[in-house]
């Protein structure tokens, strides 16, 4: 049985490897030149303890479910995880009445140790806190991730566990045959399929279009800051303000490689793929965060970025089967807590095809030899956090490019970078390394190590210098070799000469 | 009568001197705070001239270009023209800082000289 | 663990003067550690001339001026580990390096001498709204490409920021045959040599936009356009000046920071304007026996008076080692007043000995014609040069001569007045 996931965002590959548990064909379409090019590289990258949804609500539900199921997943799939906790802030009485109610909400959920803490407490957990800070509602359960590795991650186990991800290559139709799924039309042609997951995040209500199911998503544009390593211990936890009415308001949090993140503010668009920054923005962030932390500094930016929710207008997720056509799963909607639920979700959708596979007489069998782990890569900032860099020695023994740092901010060395393209989903752009060895992600971004990564990239890849791109085909680096513009000119001006 | 206006580069003041020409002779010069101003824009008008430097491509060298000037200032009007003829070159590495590249270059008698060393790879 | 009586971090002009002259002055056991493959730093990148007209009296370009030092680098048998890249130091002096042929190099050192220059300043720095395509690169990072790795990074080309590294790299690419079609400066004047300004974009009819800045970035994949707006006298954007300009290039030379990493993992202390340690006159940081000197210090723009200030750290650190420095009683802190917004050093700490004078270098803040700059004591004028003209694009060198420091001193002042009685401001 071929089942074809649309969209390699952190939920199409979830599925995909719960689905590369079975015996059968995954394939996985993306349209852009790597997985984790959608919402799943720019978001708050937290693992929400679940107090916030209604638990009648299937977001509620599949939030409280997965939560605790990240540390054992971040082990096995080489993930940075960290359960830090976090406060949702008060400053007035009403606040904390709001704060009780959520306290409640959450325990009705089944967190039970949620806990309202005074503001003594709060200043020796959080000394920058807003001296007006009078009450919080601490999570324990609440982490941070790198939602962008977790993506990759989970893709790279499934290629591992025999799924296919197939780059570059978008759905534009589909096709069924009495009333059933048999196929996706592609800008690489057709692929037959007996069953189609629709986990396109921003368009997934495009592909339900094509099977006449109708779902409006209403984009939410969300700008981000992210600071500086040098002001990565401005705060501990994951801060929240009294939420507003669209979203969770201005966040203030610690991100797992030691950076501070900022935002995200809350506009609708139009356009789902606008994705750009403003001035504006900006000074509505550090407005808000500073709200919490005032000393968030105004020099320290070190990038900037932004992502769109998904919103339908019911304000909760759906995973179900297509009302009109056989064979089409549509998971739409997939905002705030969507990073957060994917265990459940993927092992939701999991079970739906186990239902309709088992209805349409396919037998899943469940692999013997399915590899629950990815492979544990070396980084050498790994061992620099955990003060043993002695033992890097035996890694540069074994192979020199270990040796030899290529990004001077946040020390990757060649080998890190080789890793990263040699990987199940292969880096193919600067971005993709960027996200997989963290290479042009420090103070400089990509000022030093731009050239060089250009090279690497060029000589693995066997390709032409002139191809290599930032993210994927028509956002090449370079334009020419040197002295190709004036050749060509003089060629052009002798061509008009004798003509 | 033409007023040519050239500004001295001889410190960072940078004064606008105009140079006024009647048929090929200056008969005036002003703006200039200082004798070095004078004697700039004088050159300047009769005579302006540039170092060039750029590159020049490099086969089996430890890098792909090797860098290169005139060894000595050539007419200003000529620089966009040297460079399509440097833009032709190609050399072969090992060269030594200071080897000639490309002799006598659009006939000004000037050489293109290397400005570094380029191992061979 | 090896021990070493130098180690000098960084290979360009800095590093490599301040390692011969404390061979010079016959130091024998010195390393220098170098992350790049070549020495000499970012010269070998800069091709254009414009070097060591103060220095060696004589106009070179980037690499020839660092061909120099190199020659005699190797002529002294001074060790140079290239394609080193150091990644920690601590307060102890234990350096820890990192290369392909060695692994995790661990060496201790009596002596540090930083030189590890600095870095460009990005987007992020001066925060442009907008997209984020392919096509936006500092500068520097395009003059790497363009002279050293033999490719040109764009066609249509828009340059944000007037300084030296701005306009050089304006003709570098308008030669490459490249379109350049505008650089932009904020400020009301170019930081860059007017010499820059004339050759580099006035031959090429290259238009200059001052008081203009980069509003919105715009391209999906690759740039397609940026608005460019002007801004008034306080940097506020005056409404109803956007306009687009297409471009698939934008060059971003605004401004260098020193690349302080390493002097931070020894807890140094940061000076405010110059990004760079706090030094005394022998570019001695506050802690004893660690120098730094060149761009790592502060910003220069000429690299003759990095190789003059690399000789004073190599001096002193071979003086340090030979025991032959003595404490002053209370050390002089040297305090910029009007118009000036740094000096190096911040202060005098050792007894002169032989020396005759030190050298101060300092920035001003604004434009100056006809200036005094002057150093006092007790708000007395001890001495003055005259100045025709001061910018904030050029760093000021003078003497402070050792004659004039009095035991007792505890603080000298540097201020830039207007000279009085005399004309001021350009015709
Ligand atoms: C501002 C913001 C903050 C958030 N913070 C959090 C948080 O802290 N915690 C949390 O749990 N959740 C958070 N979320 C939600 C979370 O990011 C999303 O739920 C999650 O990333 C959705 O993943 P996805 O796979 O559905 O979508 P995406 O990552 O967008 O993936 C969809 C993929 O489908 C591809 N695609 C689309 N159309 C086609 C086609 N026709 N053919 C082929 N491929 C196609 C796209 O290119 C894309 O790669 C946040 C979201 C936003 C916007
Ligand atoms: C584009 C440009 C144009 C210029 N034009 C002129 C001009 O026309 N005339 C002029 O006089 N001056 C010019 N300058 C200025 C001059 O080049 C610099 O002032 C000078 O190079 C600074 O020397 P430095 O040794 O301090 O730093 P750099 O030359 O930057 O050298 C620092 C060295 O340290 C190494 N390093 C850093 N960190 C580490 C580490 N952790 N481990 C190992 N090695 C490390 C670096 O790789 C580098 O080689 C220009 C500069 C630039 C950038
Ligand atoms: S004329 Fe004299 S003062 Fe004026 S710019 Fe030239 S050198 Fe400077």
């Amino acid at each position: 049985m071929r089942i074809i996931i649309i969209g390699a965002g952190v939920i199409g590959t979830a599925i995909a490897r719960e689905l590369s548990r079975y015996e059968t064909d995954v394939v996985l379409l993306e349209k852009t030149a790597d997985v984790a090019n959608g919402t799943s590289k720019a978001n708050s990258g937290i693992i929400h303890a679940g107090y916030n949804a209604d638990f009648n609500t299937l977001k509620g539900k599949l939030n409280v479910k997965s939560n605790p199921v990240f540390d054992k997943l971040c082990a096995d799939l080489k993930v940075p995880f960290k359960r830090i906790g976090s406060f949702v802030v008060g400053f007035n009485e009403q606040d904390l009445k709001e704060l009780k109610k959520k306290k409640e909400n959450g325990e009705k959920n089944g967190l039970n140790n949620l806990e309202i803490i005074g503001r003594k407490q709060l200043i020796s957990q959080e000394p920058n806190i807003n001296k007006n800070a009078k009450y919080a509602l601490y999570a324990p359960e609440a982490a941070i991730i790198s939602p962008y590795e977790l993506t990759i991650a989970y893709a790279d186990n499934a290629v591992i566990n025999g799924a296919q991800v197939v780059l570059n290559t978008e759905v534009y139709d589909l096709y069924f045959e009495d009333g059933k799924i048999s196929g996706v039309k592609t800008n690489q042609g057709e692929i037959k399929a007996d069953l189609v997951i629709n986990a396109a995040g921003l368009y997934s209500d495009k592909i339900a279009g094509m099977a006449n199911d109708e779902f409006k998503i209403n984009p939410r544009k969300g700008e981000y800051h992210l600071f500086d390593k040098e002001y990565g211990d401005i705060v501990n936890h994951i801060l929240f303000p009294m939420p507003a009415k669209n979203s969770k308001g201005i966040l203030v949090l610690p991100t797992v490689h030691g950076n501070i993140l900022i935002g995200p503010n809350a506009y609708d668009t139009n356009d789902k793929d606008e994705l750009s920054t403003t001035n504006k923005g900006l000074d509505e962030i550090l407005k808000g965060a500073r709200r919490l932390i005032p000393e968030i500094p105004e020099k320290g930016i070190i990038t900037s970025f932004s992502g769109l929710r998904a919103a339908l207008d019911s304000g909760d997720f759906h995973i179900d089967f297509s009302k009109n056509k056989g064979g089409l799963i549509n998971i739409i909607g997939i905002q705030s807590p969507g990073l957060s639920s994917t265990p459940a979700i993927s092992e939701m959708v999991v079970q739906m095809v186990k239902d309709y596979s088992n209805s349409e007489k396919y037998n899943l069998k469940l692999k013997k030899d399915f590899k629950q782990e990815n492979p544990k890569l070396p980084h050498y900032y790994e061992y620099e956090e955990k003060e043993k860099v002695d033992e890097w020695q035996k890694i540069v023994k074994e192979n020199e490019d270990y040796g030899e740092i290529i990004c001077r901010c946040e020390h990757v060395s060649r080998g890190e970078i080789i890793d990263a393209i040699n990987s199940p989903v292969p880096a193919q752009t600067i971005d993709g390394i960027k996200r997989r060895t963290r290479a042009s992600s420090g103070r400089c971004q990509a000022g030093f190590c731009g050239p060089r990564l250009l090279k690497i990239l060029s000589d693995q890849l066997d390709i032409d210098p002139l191809q290599v791109s930032k993210k994927g085909s028509g956002s090449q680096i370079l334009k020419a070799r040197s002295k190709q513009l004036i050749l060509e000119k003089t060629k052009q001006d002798k061509k008009a000469g004798d003509q | 009568m033409e007023e040519h206006d050239i500004i001295c580069t001889g410190c960072p003041k940078g004064c606008r001197v105009t140079v006024t020409v009647e048929k090929d002779e200056i008969t005036d010069i002003k703006g200039f705070e200082c004798p070095t101003g004078k004697e700039y824009a004088i050159n300047e008008y009769k005579n302006p001239t540039r170092i060039l430097p750029t590159t020049v491509r490099v086969k089996e060298g430890e890098f792909p270009l090797v860098p290169v000037k005139t060894a000595k200032p050539i007419p200003k009007s000529l620089l966009l023209e040297a460079m399509k003829v440097i833009a032709e070159k190609e050399v072969i590495a090992p060269i030594k800082i200071g080897d000639t590249v490309i002799e006598n270059i659009l006939d000004t008698s000037v050489n293109i000289v290397a400005t570094r060393n380029i191992e061979k790879k | 663990m090896k021990n070493y009586k130098i180690i000098v971090i960084g290979a360009g002009p800095a590093g490599l003067a301040a390692a011969l002259q404390a061979s010079k002055d016959g130091i024998d056991d010195i390393l220098v550690l170098e992350r790049d493959k070549y020495m000499g730093g970012i010269l070998p990148q800069c091709i254009h001339n414009g070097f060591g007209l103060e220095y060696f009296d004589q106009e070179l370009t980037g690499p020839e001026y660092a061909d120099k030092f190199i020659k005699d680098i190797d002529k002294n048998n001074i060790k140079v580990l290239t394609e080193t890249m150091v990644l920690n130091i601590n307060q102890d002096k234990i350096i820890t390096a990192l290369n392909k042929s060695n692994g995790v190099l661990k060496m201790k050192a009596n002596t540090i001498i930083l030189a590890m220059g600095c870095r460009e300043r990005t987007r992020e720095n001066i925060q442009i709204p907008g997209d984020r395509p392919a096509g936006i690169l500092s500068a520097g990072t395009a003059q790497r490409y363009t002279n050293i790795e033999g490719f040109i990074p764009g066609k249509e080309v828009i340059i944000l920021g007037s300084g030296d590294i701005g306009l050089i790299m304006a003709r570098r690419m308008k030669l490459e045959g490249a379109n350049v079609k505008a650089v932009l400066e904020i400020m009301p004047f170019s930081s860059g040599l007017v010499r820059n300004k004339v050759q580099c974009l006035d031959d090429f009819d290259i238009p200059l936009k001052l008081k203009h800045t980069i509003t919105r970035i715009e391209g999906k994949k690759r740039l397609k356009r940026v608005e460019i707006s002007k801004v008034d006298k306080d940097f506020n954007l005056v409404e109803g000046t956007q306009k687009w300009i297409d471009c698939d290039t934008l060059l971003l030379s605004v401004g260098l920071i020193p690349e302080n990493e390493l002097s931070k993992a020894m807890n140094l202390k940061l000076h405010p304007v110059t990004g760079g340690v706090y030094v005394n006159e022998n570019r001695e940081t506050e802690l004893k026996g660690v120098y730094a000197c060149g761009n790592v210090l502060h910003v220069h723009d000429l690299v003759d008076w990095v190789s003059e200030e690399a000789e004073i750290a190599g001096r002193s650190a071979a003086e340090y080692l030979n025991g032959n420095q003595e404490k002053r009683n209370q050390p002089i802190k040297i305090t910029p007043e009007k118009n000036v917004t740094y000096t190096v050093p911040q202060k005098i700490e050792y007894k002169f000995k032989d020396k005759k004078f030190i050298k101060i270098f300092l920035r001003v803040e604004k434009p100056m014609e006809n200036v005094k700059i002057v150093f006092s004591h007790n708000e007395k004028s001890i001495l003055s040069y005259d100045k025709k003209i001061v910018m904030p694009g050029e760093m000021v060198t003078v003497n402070l001569p050792a004659a004039l420091i009095k035991n007792d001193m505890e603080e000298i002042k540097l201020s830039i007045v207007e000279k009085v009685g005399e004309k001021n401001g350009r015709t």
